[in-house]
C-alpha cells in the first residue's frame, strides 16, 4: 500500500511544554521540524499546571542550585540520577529567565523581579529552613508558559500537525527510529512522517486511575509506543498521588495553597501534619503528605459525614491574598463545590497525579536501553523528554515545581543534542515496509465489527482495578491479584469493538487506540510494583515498609515482551560536585 | 434528563439533523457538569462526537452552543440547564462533525494579531524588570484559553470572519500592547488600521456575556481604539 509521506529533519510527538520548548530551539536553529499533536497545542495538559517552576533565583530568600539539587535528590528518595539532577538544577535559572524573555507573565515582587513562593520539600542550606524557589504566574503558571511557548513557535514558524494521532514509531532492521505513522483525526487518513530524529514528548498516563487530576488525553501514548518498539519502561511503579485533589472529584488544588500558608486539618480539627513531619509540616514531600492523609482517614479521623477526606484551610490568608495569588483554584472550587475557599476550607484527598517513570533517557534526552555494550546504549534517532521520559530527575517521588522545570530543561537539552546530530546526518535512511505494515495493522484492527466488549466499559474497569490494586499502599497479595486482573482485561481488549466506523473525526477509534496504550502501561506499572519489595518514595509496600538500599537502589526496567523485569544502577555520581549518599529521609 | 443534539457526519449524512437522547436519572449526580453527561451519552452512543480534555475549564476544548448560548460543557452545571438541553456546534463555523467545528479561521485571526512578545533589545542575563502595577495590566488578558466562545458569538465575526480579527484575537492584541516589556506598539497599531480588523467591533458585547473565564474583550478593544486615537492626535 502506498501511503502519503512527508519528511522533516525532526519529528516531535506531543505539543505540551516539553515538545514546544524543543520545537522552538530547533526552529530557531533553522531545522525543519514537525510537531504532531492529538489536540491543538494549547490544549495540552501543561496548561493545567498551577503552582510554578523551581529555580534558585534567590529573589525572595537566599538560594542556590546546589541546595535545589540536594532537595531533589532527597525528594527522589535517592533513586534520582544525580548527574541529571545537577544538570537540571544548574540550568533552572536560565530556563526561567528565557521564559521571561519570551513573554511569560510571571507575578512580580515590589522590586520588579519574578515572584517566588514556598513549595513542598524545599530547603535552604541542605535541609535547613524552608526555601522559596517556585517561580509563579499566580496559580496559572502552566497556562502562562504553554501559551507563551506556542506563541513563540508561531513567531519561529514551526510546522504543526494539529489533531494528528501518532499510531506507532517506524524503525529499520537495525532498530534506528525513522519517524512515525500518524493519523489525521479530521479525515481518518494515515500519513507517514519520515524524520532523521524523533522526539517523544507525549506526557503522562494519569488516566490509569479512576480519580485523577489529569486531562482525558493523558493516556501515555508515547510510553506505549516505546514499549511496542521493544524499548523498556523505567521505574513505572512510582506513581505520584497528589495530596490535594478535590475529594471525590479529583481536580487539582495546587501545593501553592500550602506554600502561601494554607494547612491541612483532620476531622478533629487537628493540624495533623505536625505529627508526620515536625519540621516541614504541610510542606513535606508529596508522598509523605499523601500517606499522612490516607492514614488519618483510615484511622477514623477524616472529615465529612463519611469521614472520607481532610480539609485544606486557607481562609486565614485573607481574600486579597487568595484573589491575587490563587485566583485559579478559587474559581475551580467555586465552580465545582459552590464554595469560596477564601471563606470555607476545601475537602481534599490524595489523587493520582504524575508518572515518575517512563522512557529511559540520558541527560541529553537520548532514549537509552540495555544492549551489548552496557545498560544505557542510545537508540539511534529517538529522544524523549518530559513526563513520558525517565531521565531520572524525579526518582521515586517528584517535588512540586520540578515538572515544569523538567520539560523546559530537557526539552531544550534534547533539541540541542538533536541539532548536533542533524549536522552529521544529511540524508534520511530508507524506510522499512514491515514497520509500516505493523503500524497499519494496529489501526486496521479497529475496523472489525464483532466483539462483546466496549472500550468505555474496559477503560472504567481498568481504572478501578488500578485504583484498588495499585494505589497509595500496596502489598504482595494485592499486587499479585492486580497483575492477574490487568492481564485478564488485556485479554478481553482483544475482544472489544467499536460501533463508529466513520472516517471523519472518529473519536471512538482514538479512544480505542488510547485504551490499548493505557493497558500496556497499566501492566508495566503493576508488574514493576509487584517486583519492588521495599518502600521508597511514592511506592509504599505494607509488607516491606523500609527502604532497602542494598538490594533496591536501582532502576526497574519493564519489557513488554514476556513481561520481563530488568534492572540497572542509579547514576549516583553528579557532574561536578560530590554525590549525596542515601540518608534516612525526614521532613 | 432529555437532550436534543446536533448531528452531522459527512461520511454518511446528506444533511445535519437534531437527535434526541435521554440520560437516565439514576446516572445523574449532584454537581454533575454537562460534559459528564455528554461522556455518559457517548458511552451509550460512541458515534456522538465532541472535543474534550481537561474537564476543568482550562484547556478550552469543549466550547459549544448550549441552549442557545456559547459555553464550555465542563464548567456548565447540568442543573443550571432547562430540559430538553439543546446542544449545537459553535455558531457560524464550518462543521466537521457533530459538535466539532473547523476552527482554522479563528486560529488564523489569532496568529494575525501577532500574539507574542516583541522586544528587540539584547536579552539581559536575568529577568526584565516589571513592577507589580505593570504586571497587573495583564490580568484579565493572559488567561484566555482560546475556546472561541467569544468570537463565534460575535455577529461582526459571523459576517466578516476573514477580515475582522474578532474578540479573542483582539484581546491578545491588547495583551501585548499592554505589556510594559513589548516594544511593537506602532507595528501592532499599524496592522489594525482600516475599517475591518479592529473597527468592525460594534460593542455588541456578546463576547463579554459568554466568556467562560469572565474576561472582557470589549473593554480590551476599547483600550486599543483609545490608543489609536491618542496616537493620531
Amino acid at each position: 500500500m502506498s501511503l502519503p509521506r512527508r519528511n522533516f529533519d525532526t519529528l516531535i510527538i506531543g505539543a505540551g511544554g516539553g515538545g514546544l520548548r524543543a520545537a522552538l530551539q530547533l526552529s530557531q536553529a533553522e531545522a525543519r521540524v514537525a510537531v504532531v499533536s492529538k489536540v491543538f497545542p494549547t490544549r495540552s495538559h501543561t496548561v493545567a499546571a498551577q503552582g510554578g517552576v523551581n529555580a534558585a533565583l534567590a529573589n525572595v530568600l537566599p538560594d542556590n542550585w546546589h541546595w535545589h539539587m540536594f532537595d531533589t535528590v532527597k525528594g527522589s528518595d535517592y533513586l534520582g540520577d544525580q548527574d541529571a539532577i545537577e544538570y537540571m538544577c544548574r540550568a533552572a535559572p536560565r530556563a526561567v529567565y528565557e521564559l521571561e524573555h519570551m513573554g511569560v507573565p510571571f507575578s512580580r515582587l515590589d522590586n520588579g523581579k519574578i515572584y517566588q513562593r514556598a513549595f513542598g520539600g524545599q530547603s535552604r542550606d541542605f535541609g535547613g529552613e524552608q526555601a522559596a524557589r517556585t517561580c509563579a504566574a499566580a496559580d496559572r503558571t502552566g497556562h502562562a508558559i504553554l501559551h507563551s511557548l506556542y506563541q513563540q513557535n508561531i513567531r519561529a514558524r514551526t510546522h504543526f500537525f494539529d489533531e494528528y494521532f501518532a499510531i506507532d514509531l517506524l524503525r529499520d532492521r537495525d532498530g534506528t527510529v525513522l519517524g512515525a505513522l500518524v493519523l489525521e483525526i479530521a479525515t481518518g487518513e494515515p500519513l507517514i512522517i519520515e524524520a532523521k530524529t524523533t522526539l517523544l514528548a507525549t506526557g503522562g498516563a494519569g488516566q490509569l486511575f479512576r480519580t485523577n487530576t489529569n486531562a482525558l488525553i493523558n493516556t501515555g501514548d508515547g510510553m506505549a509506543m516505546a514499549l511496542r518498539a521493544g524499548i523498556p519502561l523505567q521505574d513505572m511503579e512510582f506513581f505520584q498521588f497528589h495530596p490535594t485533589g478535590i475529594a471525590g472529584k479529583g481536580m487539582l488544588i495546587t501545593e501553592g495553597v500550602r506554600g502561601e500558608g494554607g494547612y491541612l486539618l483532620n476531622g478533629e480539627g487537628e493540624r495533623f501534619m505536625e505529627r508526620y513531619a515536625p519540621k516541614a509540616k504541610d510542606l513535606a514531600s508529596r508522598d509523605v503528605v499523601s500517606r499522612a492523609i490516607y492514614t488519618e482517614v483510615r484511622e477514623g479521623r477524616g472529615c465529612g459525614p463519611n469521614k472520607d477526606h481532610v480539609l485544606l484551610k486557607l481562609d486565614h490568608l485573607g481574600v486579597d491574598v487568595v484573589a491575587k495569588r490563587l485566583p485559579g483554584i478559587r474559581e475551580t472550587v467555586k465552580t465545582f463545590l459552590y464554595l469560596d475557599p477564601a471563606v470555607t476550607p476545601i475537602p481534599v484527598y490524595p489523587t493520582a497525579h504524575y508518572t515518575m517513570g517512563g522512557i529511559p533517557t540520558n541527560r541529553y534526552g537520548q532514549v537509552v536501553v540495555p544492549e551489548h555494550n552496557g545498560p544505557e546504549e542510545p537508540v539511534l534517532g529517538l529522544y524523549a523528554a518530559g513526563e513520558c521520559a525517565c531521565v531520572s530527575v524525579h526518582g521515586a517521588n517528584r517535588l512540586g515545581g520540578n515538572s515544569l522545570l523538567d520539560i523546559l530543561v530537557f526539552g531544550r537539552a534534547a533539541a540541542n543534542h538533536i541539532i548536533g546530530e542533524l549536522k552529521q546526518s544529511r540524508y534520511h535512511r530508507p524506510m522499512n515496509d514491515d514497520s509500516v505494515d505493523q503500524a497499519m495493522a494496529r489501526l486496521g484492527r479497529w475496523d472489525r465489527r464483532d466483539g462483546s466488549e466496549t472500550v468505555d466499559g474496559l477503560k472504567r474497569e481498568l481504572q478501578t482495578v488500578m485504583e484498588q490494586y495499585c494505589g497509595v499502599y500496596r502489598d504482595e497479595a494485592v499486587l499479585r491479584e492486580g497483575v492477574a486482573k490487568v492481564i485478564e482485561l488485556e485479554a478481553r481488549l482483544q475482544n472489544a469493538h467499536i460501533t463508529d466506523h466513520s472516517k471523519v473525526f472518529n473519536t471512538a477509534r482514538i479512544e480505542a487506540l488510547e485504551l490499548e496504550n493505557l493497558m500496556d502501561i497499566a501492566l508495566a506499572t503493576v508488574c514493576s510494583a509487584l517486583e519492588r519489595r521495599e518502600s521508597r518514595g511514592a511506592h509504599s509496600r505494607v509488607d516491606y515498609p523500609e527502604r532497602d538500599d542494598v538490594h533496591w537502589m536501582r532502576h526497574s526496567l519493564f519489557h513488554k515482551e514476556g513481561q520481563r523485569m530488568d534492572y540497572k544502577p542509579v547514576r549516583i555520581k553528579p557532574i561536578s560536585v560530590d554525590p549525596f549518599p542515601p540518608k534516612k529521609r525526614v521532613y | 434528563m432529555r437532550f436534543s443534539i446536533y448531528r452531522f457526519d459527512p461520511d454518511k449524512d446528506s444533511q445535519p439533523y437534531m437527535q434526541d437522547y435521554v440520560l437516565d436519572e439514576a446516572k445523574i449526580w449532584p454537581g454533575m457538569m454537562l460534559l459528564d453527561a455528554l461522556l455518559e451519552l457517548k458511552a451509550q452512543d460512541e458515534t456522538l462526537s465532541f472535543r474534550r480534555s481537561c474537564q476543568e475549564g482550562v484547556c478550552g476544548s469543549d466550547g459549544m452552543n448550549i441552549n442557545g448560548r456559547n459555553g464550555l460543557a465542563c464548567v456548565t452545571p447540568l442543573a443550571s440547564l432547562k430540559s430538553p438541553i439543546e446542544l449545537r456546534p459553535l455558531p457560524a463555523q464550518p462543521v466537521i462533525r457533530d459538535l466539532i467545528v473547523d476552527m482554522s479561521q479563528f486560529y488564523t485571526q489569532y496568529r494575525a494579531a501577532k500574539p507574542y512578545l516583541i522586544n528587540e533589545d539584547p536579552e539581559p542575563e536575568v529577568e526584565r524588570l516589571q513592577s507589580p502595577a505593570e504586571r497587573e495590566q495583564l490580568d484579565g488578558l493572559y488567561e484566555c484559553i482560546l475556546c472561541a466562545c467569544c468570537s463565534t458569538s460575535c455577529p461582526s465575526f459571523w459576517w466578516n470572519p476573514d477580515k475582522f480579527l474578532g474578540p479573542a484575537a483582539l484581546l491578545q492584541s491588547w495583551r501585548f500592547l499592554a505589556d510594559s516589556r513589548d516594544q511593537a506598539t506602532d507595528l501592532r497599531l499599524d496592522e489594525l488600521e482600516g475599517p475591518f480588523k479592529l473597527f468592525r467591533c460594534h460593542t455588541i458585547m456578546n463576547c463579554v456575556e459568554v466568556c467562560p473565564k469572565n474576561l472582557n474583550p470589549t473593554r480590551a478593544i476599547g483600550r486599543i481604539k483609545e490608543l489609536m486615537l491618542k496616537r493620531s492626535m
